[in-house]
């Protein structure tokens, strides 16, 4: 492996796979990420790019390819180093009571680092940490289920961020989210110093917040280049069932992005 | 909604028998209730010194007693059992009101209706002072096998999965003109049973695939397996519960 491989946080090569009742999900997918990219994987629904994500910390496999984390092979067979994968791909799933479960936020937040052995008062300053980086310290003792939707994201943003993760990987991170919510999560987003793969069907969150976008399309990746350019591309977007919403004018909101941000967010 | 924090039937409080680690909990139930299985049937007082017992660790831990007698109508079914026997059974019989009633009867309904009822009591009081997290810890500290504490964390974790979806399924039912009164609701319920349990099913796995992305290995976090484990003392307190269950009991069959 070359040095500049070894500073990708994500390298996916020839990613193969067929459910079990014989539909075929992916068909070859290749992916390089470097580390402190935020990328969008685009596509529309039944694309694979949840099929991709559970490959990313071998939750699925068996279809050949291979994938790397950090410069860490993927290996399902290696429980220990699965481990050591899991800690360090950080998949924040699209409901958040799915990823909730506990009494408290500050016990879900933990729940990821104390799998990985940490306790005492290490523990406590990751939790500690991750819930400030999410601006949700104040609710550290609450009952998940007590928070808004949008405050649950955030925590369960930060029951990731809290195993300290090479790459980040958001699974429709503005859905259901109404547009206050979704702004701060994105300015949560920007201001993380982590590589970010984010899943979205969102277009105008994928350029508002990753400068490079991959759009997949039945099993195999089909276009990679900066967002705007992609949104751009008439003909690609169509062929892969991707529209802008009503009235997106992609121009002006290029130009917000290259105004400084402390004008973008007023 | 709210993923699986306390049960239903946790109750929110901050006292000594919630603060008990447990472990000690589960042990003392179990010593308790076996004291209570084993206790001779005739010997009445001492199924009063249990309730004494069992009312005694309601009061310290603040359930009230009111809340113990509407939970524990889930032994009603075997209550009517119970009631039964004394008309059903065979033997010696009584007189009573101008019913003829079986003596072996009467004991027989006795027996099931004052160790049911002391036992659901006494398991009631288990899950008013315990998270379900800290039940499973407790099975999980006292080396009960894996496979039984994981089955019980999975349990307990979809069965709020399934209530949740039901409750949403009934909300959408009713939204389309469903009439739910009483057992008439079972119509709709039976029909939506089967997408019930896929929705479920599926929800589980999500939550599942989850708690493995974030290194789940099959059991609770090691450090929370040692944290707050029992201390000696909470050891003494509940031999001490286990003690008086056990001197009741053989005081049971030595005092006639």
């Amino acid at each position: 492996m070359t040095a500049a491989e070894q500073s990708l946080s994500l390298r996916v090569v020839g990613v193969h796979y067929a459910y079990p009742d014989g539909q075929v999900a992916l068909r070859g997918v290749d992916l390089m990420v470097a580390r402190g990219e935020r990328v969008a994987l685009l596509g529309p629904n039944g694309a694979g790019k949840t099929t991709v994500v559970l490959h990313l910390n071998g939750i699925l496999h068996g279809g050949g390819g291979t994938v790397d984390v950090g410069g860490l092979r993927v290996d399902p067979g290696d429980r220990k180093r699965l481990a050591e994968i899991r800690s360090r791909v950080g998949i924040v799933f699209q409901d958040p009571d799915d990823q909730l479960f506990l009494p408290t936020v500050a016990e879900d937040v933990a729940f990821g680092p104390a799998n990985a052995g940490l306790r005492g008062t290490e523990l406590s300053t990751r939790v500690d940490e991750a819930l400030a980086a999410v601006g949700m310290a104040e609710h550290r003792d609450r009952a998940p289920h007590h928070l808004s939707f949008g405050q649950r994201r955030r925590v369960a943003v930060a029951t990731v961020l809290a195993m300290r993760p090479e790459i980040l990987v958001l699974d429709e991170p503005s859905s259901n989210l109404d547009p206050a919510s979704r702004r701060e999560l994105a300015e949560i987003l920007r201001s993380l110093p982590v590589t970010v793969l984010m899943v979205t069907h969102d277009l105008p969150y994928a350029l508002e917040l990753c400068p490079r976008a991959v759009v997949i399309d039945n099993g195999s990746i089909v276009a990679d280049g900066p967002t705007a350019e992609l949104l751009a591309d008439a003909p690609l977007m169509a062929r892969h069932r991707l529209e802008l919403p009503f009235g997106f004018d992609l121009g002006r909101a290029a130009a917000q992005l290259a105004a400084p941000a402390a004008t973008r967010d007023s | 909604m709210g993923a699986g924090h306390a049960h239903g039937l946790y109750l929110d409080r901050d006292t000594a028998v919630h603060r008990l680690a447990p472990e000690v909990k589960i042990v003392a139930l179990v010593v308790f209730t076996v004291a209570v299985v084993i206790t001779r049937r005739e010997v009445f007082w001492a199924f009063g010194a249990y309730a004494v017992l069992v009312i005694g660790a309601a009061a310290l831990a603040r359930v009230p007693l009111r809340w113990l007698l509407t939970r524990s109508l889930i032994e009603l079914p075997f209550v009517v059992l119970a009631l039964a026997l004394p008309f059903l059974g065979q033997g010696e019989r009584v007189t009573w009101l101008g019913l003829s009633l079986s003596v072996e009867g009467l004991y027989g309904g006795w027996n099931i209706l004052a160790k049911g009822t002391l036992g659901v009591l006494a398991s009631l009081l288990l899950a008013a002072t315990t998270t379900t997290r800290d039940l499973v810890l407790g099975l999980d500290r006292l080396h009960c096998p894996q496979v039984l504490t994981q089955i019980a964390t999975f349990m307990l974790r979809y069965l709020e999965v399934l209530g949740d979806e039901a409750r949403r399924m009934r909300i959408a039912r009713i939204s389309r003109g469903d009439d739910p009164r009483f057992l008439w609701q079972l119509k709709g319920f039976a029909a939506g049973v089967g997408a019930l349990f896929l929705r479920a099913f599926e929800r589980g796995e999500r939550v599942y695939l989850a708690m493995l992305s974030r290194g789940y290995s099959g059991r609770m976090p090691e450090a929370w397996r040692t944290d707050g484990a029992a201390t000696a003392s909470q050891w003494v307190a509940a031999v001490g519960v286990a003690v008086v269950g056990g001197a009741i009991a053989t005081a049971a069959f030595v005092i006639r």
